[in-house]
C-alpha cells in the first residue's frame, strides 16, 4: 500500500531553501496564501520509493517569535498540521546561527531531520563539519547535501522517510536557561501539565517559554483558553522578570536566547567544527564588496543596475507588449466584422477584448521585471541596494528595499505601477511595505507619459524637457512626503528593525530564476484577471449607458439625411471608393463631424458623462469642467484613456494617444483652457486614484480590498486639494 | 581592553559582545542573529552615508542601524584600533 507523509521544509533565509524545495518537486508546485496573511504558500507533491511525500515550503525565518507574518505562519502551521516530518535546511558555512532556528523547532519537539546544505561552500572556506557527531549530539538525523547540484539529496529524503515512518511523539528538548529560571520553569511546567493548559497543541515547556518571553500571541490564546491559568502565570513570569531586572538587568526573553547560543556553542565546540583556515580572511563576496558598497563606487555602480533593470524591463518588454497588443487588436477588428451593430459588439470589444487586453498587456512587463528581481534577489545584490539606500528611505518612514518598487514604477519616468506594488514583495517590515505600496502609484508611469506630453505641449512647449524632469521629480518628493504623513498617521509606528543579512554572493540558478518569475506572472494573471475584466465592463457600461434616446439620436439622423438629400446621389456611392475628389472628401468631413457631435452628445448622456456633469459644481474649484471630469473619469481604466475620452468630448472622435496633435490644437485654442488650468490637471491627473489595475494589485499585495478604497479615496482627495491650491493661487497671481 | 559602542567602532576593528540592552522585538531580533555576549565581531565597513553599520559574525555578515548598534556593547582591545 502505498504511503502518504506531510513533510514542511523550514530554515534561514538564504539557507538554500527554495533551491532544495525546486530540486525536489520540480514544476510540480502549488502557490498560495495562507488563510488572511499575504505570505506565500508554496506546496508540491513528489514519490520517493512508493512514499506520497506532500511538501510544504514554510517561510524562510530567523527565529520562531511572533513579530512577523512569517513566522507566526510558520510555527502555527506546524502546531495545526503536525506534520510527520520537518526538514530543516541549514547553511553549512553559517552552521551555528542557523542552528538557533533548530534549537527553537528542538524545543517544540517536532520530528526532524537536518539538511546541511552547501557543504562544498563550508570546504572550500576551510569549515571542517563532523556531522555525525553533530546528529549524535543533537539526537536528530542530519544529511550533508549540496542543493544545487542535488548532491545528498536522495539520502536526506531516505532519513526524513524512514524518521516520519517511525511516527515519533514530539519530544521537546530540555536544556538549561540558567539557575534563574530552570528552577522555576520546571515548577511552572509541572502546574501547566496537571492543568492540561494549551496541552493539547503545545507541550508544556513551550507554553512555559513563551509565557517566559513574554510571547504576545502565545499569551493571548492562553488567555481565551484558559484566562485564570493564563493570568497566574503572568504573574509568576513578572514577579521572575522584576527580580532579575533588578539584580542583573536582564529580561528572562534575553537570558533564554543568550542560553540558546550557548547550548549550540557548547555542541560545536565538542569537535563537531572547526576551522582549517583563519576565518578573517577575506572571500571572495568580500572582495566582491569591498568595491560594491564602496563609498563613492557603490552608489555609482547601484545607479546603474537600476538603470539596467529600468531599461531591461520597459525596452525589452515592448516588443511582446506590441505582439499583445497586435493580437488584440486584430481580436477586435475581426469581431467587428463578425457580430452586428450593437450593445453586444460594443461590449464584447471594449469592455471584454479591451479589458483582457489590458490585463495581459502587462504580462511581458511582470514577467521581465520579476526576472530582473529575482536575479538580484538570488544573487545577493538587493539587501546591499537595501544597506545602501536605508540611510535616505529611513527618513520618510520607508526601507531600504523600497527603492526598487519605486523606479520600477516610475522614478525613472515610464514605468508602470503594477509591477512595482508587486515589487514590494522583497520588503519583510509589514508597515514600510504598506507605505510603500500605497505610494509608488504617485510616481509617473508610461501611462501618464501621453497625457502630460499633449498637456506639455499645448501649454508648456518652450520648455518641455524641463518640465518633463521637474515633474518627474515632484512625483518623488510627493511620493517620498506622502509615505512620511502615512507613517506618522495611520501606518504609525516604530521603525521595524534593520537587522538583515548580506547573504554571500551567488551565482542564481536558471531554473530557480523561471520558477520564480513563472510563479508570479501567473498570481498575476489568475487573481488580477478575474477583477479586472469586471471593472472593466463595468467602465464600459458607465461609459456607454443609457446614451441618447432614440429622439435625440433622430435628430442626427435628420442632420445627416438633410446633407444627404443636398448632394448628388453619385457622390454618395463615391464615398465607397478609395480614391476620392476634393468635394467628395469634405462630404465625408462633414457626415464624420455629425458622427462626433453624436458621440460626444452619447457620452454626455452617459452615467460617466453624468457624473463627469454632476461633479462640475465641485471641480469647478480646481478648474476642471465636465469634459476634463469625463476623461479623469475615464481615467481610472488605464491613464492613457484620458486623452481618447478627452478626444470624443471635444467631438474629436477617437484620438489615438500616439498622435495628439488635433487635441492639443484644440486644447490650445479653446478659451476654457489655459497655462493655470493645463498645471492643475496635470497635477490631479498624476496624483488621483491608480488605475484599476494598480488597485487590484494593491487589494491583493495589501490583503484586505479596504486599502484599494483608501487608495483610490484619498489619493482623489488628495490630489483634488493639491489642484485647487494651484488654480487658485494661480488664477489670482496670473 | 576598554568597553565601548558599535558607533565607536572603526573599520576592521574587532571586538567581543558584552551586552545586548534592549528588550522587545528588536532585542530579540539582534539576538537571534548571534549578536548575544559572547560573540565576536568585526566591523566590515559602513554604508556611503555611513549608516547603516555591516558587521561579521560567525561567519556571515550583518547589517544594523546605528540607532539599534547603540544598545550592543563592545569589548575591544584599546591598542589595537584605527586600521584601515
Amino acid at each position: 500500500m502505498a504511503t502518504h507523509f506531510n513533510m514542511a521544509l523550514a530554515g534561514n533565509p538564504n539557507a538554500g531553501k527554495t533551491t532544495l524545495f525546486n530540486e525536489l518537486t520540480g514544476a510540480r508546485q502549488h502557490v498560495g496564501n495562507y488563510p488572511g496573511v499575504t505570505v506565500d504558500k508554496k506546496e508540491g507533491t513528489f514519490v520517493v520509493d512508493d512514499c506520497t511525500i506532500n511538501l510544504i515550503d514554510l517561510p524562510g525565518i530567523y527565529s520562531l517569535s511572533p513579530y512577523s507574518e512569517e513566522e507566526v505562519v510558520a510555527r502555527d502551521y506546524l502546531v495545526e498540521h503536525r506534520p510527520d516530518v520537518v526538514i530543516n535546511i541549514v547553511d553549512a558555512a553559517n552552521l551555528e546561527r542557523n542552528l538557533y532556528l533548530s534549537c527553537q523547532f528542538m524545543e517544540m519537539g517536532v520530528p526532524m531531520v537536518i539538511a546541511l546544505n552547501m557543504m562544498d561552500v563550508a570546504v572550500k572556506r576551510g569549515i571542517d563539519i563532523h556531522h555525525k557527531k553533530l546528529a549524535a549530539l543533537l539526537n536528530i538525523p542530519v544529511c550533508p547535501i549540496v542543493a544545487r547540484s542535488g548532491k545528498g539529496v536522495p539520502e536526506l529524503m531516505a532519513t526524513a522517510v524512514d524518521v516520519a515512518k517511525h511516527k515519533k511523539p514530539w519530544q521537546p528538548l530540555d536544556i538549561s536557561y540558567g539557575d534563574e529560571l530552570d528552577s522555576l520553569m520546571l515548577d511552572l511546567n509541572t502546574k501547566v501539565d496537571a492543568a492540561r493548559f494549551m496541552t493539547a497543541e503545545y507541550p508544556a515547556s513551550w507554553t512555559v517559554l513563551k509565557y517566559l518571553e513574554e510571547d504576545d500571541l502565545h499569551v493571548s490564546r492562553g488567555d481565551q483558553e484558559n484566562q485564570e491559568m493564563s493570568l497566574a502565570l503572568q504573574k509568576e513570569v513578572a514577579v521572575i522578570s522584576d527580580h532579575m531586572e533588578k539584580t542583573i538587568s536582564f529580561a528572562p526573553d534575553a537570558m533564554i536566547a543568550d542560553h540558546r547560543y550557548g547550548f549550540i556553542k557548547s555542541i560545536l565546540r565538542q569537535n563537531v567544527m572547526h576551522f582549517t583556515i583563519d576565518q578573517t580572511r577575506m572571500h571572495t563576496s568580500d572582495k566582491i564588496d569591498k568595491v560594491v558598497t564602496n563609498r563613492f563606487a557603490g552608489p555609482i555602480i547601484m545607479l546603474l543596475v537600476l538603470f539596467g533593470v529600468y531599461q531591461f524591463t520597459f525596452t525589452y518588454s515592448t516588443i511582446p507588449v506590441e505582439w499583445c497588443s497586435m493580437f488584440f487588436s486584430w481580436l477586435g477588428s475581426t469581431v467587428d466584422v463578425l457580430l452586428p451593430d450593437g450593445y453586444m459588439k460594443s461590449m464584447v470589444i471594449s469592455g471584454v477584448i479591451d479589458g483582457i487586453g489590458g490585463v495581459l498587456g502587462f504580462v511581458p512587463l511582470i514577467m521581465f521585471m520579476f526576472f530582473c528581481i529575482a536575479l538580484l534577489e538570488d544573487s545577493g545584490y538587493l539587501a546591499r541596494v537595501a544597506y545602501m539606500m536605508d540611510r535616505i528611505f529611513r527618513m520618510f518612514g520607508l526601507h531600504g528595499s523600497s527603492v526598487m518598487a519605486f523606479i520600477v514604477s516610475g522614478g525613472i519616468a515610464g514605468g508602470c505601477a503594477v509591477p512595482g506594488v508587486m515589487a514590494t514583495r522583497t520588503l519583510r517590515s509589514p508597515r514600510e511595505r504598506m507605505a510603500t505600496l500605497l505610494t509608488v502609484p504617485f510616481m509617473n508611469c508610461g501611462a501618464k507619459l501621453p497625457v502630460l506630453a499633449l498637456l506639455i505641449g499645448a501649454f508648456f512647449s518652450e520648455n518641455q524637457a524641463k518640465y518633463m524632469f521637474l515633474l518627474t521629480l515632484l512625483a518623488w518628493v510627493v511620493a517620498l512626503f506622502v509615505a512620511k504623513g502615512l507613517r506618522m498617521t495611520i501606518l504609525r509606528g516604530e521603525a521595524t528593525p534593520f537587522v538583515l543579512e548580506l547573504p554571500p554572493y551567488r551565482l542564481p540558478t536558471f531554473n530557480g530564476l523561471m520558477i520564480h518569475t513563472w510563479e508570479k506572472t501567473w498570481q498575476y494573471i489568475k487573481k488580477a484577471g478575474t477583477v479586472i475584466l469586471g471593472i472593466s465592463i463595468i467602465l464600459w457600461a458607465m461609459m456607454t449607458f443609457p446614451g441618447l434616446s432614440a429622439d435625440q439620436a433622430a435628430v442626427f439622423e435628420t442632420e445627416r439625411q438633410a446633407v444627404l438629400a443636398q448632394v448628388a446621389p453619385e457622390m454618395i456611392e463615391a464615398l465607397q471608393f478609395e480614391e476620392m475628389t476634393d468635394e467628395v472628401q469634405s462630404l465625408q468631413q462633414t457626415l464624420l463631424k455629425i458622427d462626433q457631435v453624436k458621440t460626444q452628445a452619447a457620452l454626455r448622456h452617459s452615467m460617466a458623462g453624468k457624473i463627469g456633469i454632476g461633479l462640475e459644481s465641485l471641480s469647478q474649484y480646481a478648474g476642471f469642467d465636465w469634459r476634463t471630469n469625463i476623461a479623469l473619469v475615464g481615467g481610472f481604466a488605464a491613464k492613457e484613456v484620458i486623452i481618447s475620452t478627452l478626444g470624443t468630448a471635444y467631438s474629436l472622435g477617437e484620438v489615438d494617444p500616439e498622435a495628439t496633435d488635433s487635441l492639443a490644437e484644440t486644447l490650445k485654442n479653446d478659451p476654457g483652457w489655459n497655462q493655470v488650468k493645463a498645471l492643475s490637471v496635470i497635477i490631479f491627473m498624476m496624483f488621483y486614484a491608480p488605475c484599476f489595475v494598480t488597485v487590484a494589485c494593491i487589494v491583493k499585495e495589501a490583503g484586505h480590498w479596504k486599502w484599494g478604497l483608501f487608495s483610490m479615496a484619498f489619493n482623489t482627495v488628495f490630489a483634488f486639494t493639491l489642484s485647487t491650491i494651484v488654480y487658485q493661487v494661480g488664477t489670482r497671481l496670473f | 581592553m576598554s568597553k565601548i559602542l558599535i558607533r565607536q567602532m572603526a573599520k576592521n576593528q574587532q571586538g567581543v559582545i558584552t551586552a545586548v540592552k534592549v528588550g522587545g522585538m528588536l532585542g530579540q531580533r539582534i539576538r537571534e542573529m548571534g549578536l548575544v555576549p559572547g560573540s565576536e565581531i568585526a566591523i566590515r565597513g559602513r554604508a556611503p552615508l555611513y549608516d547603516p553599520v555591516a558587521i561579521r559574525i560567525m561567519g556571515g555578515t550583518l547589517t544594523l542601524r546605528n540607532d539599534e548598534a547603540d544598545y550592543i556593547e563592545v569589548e575591544v582591545d584599546s591598542d589595537l584600533h584605527k586600521e584601515g
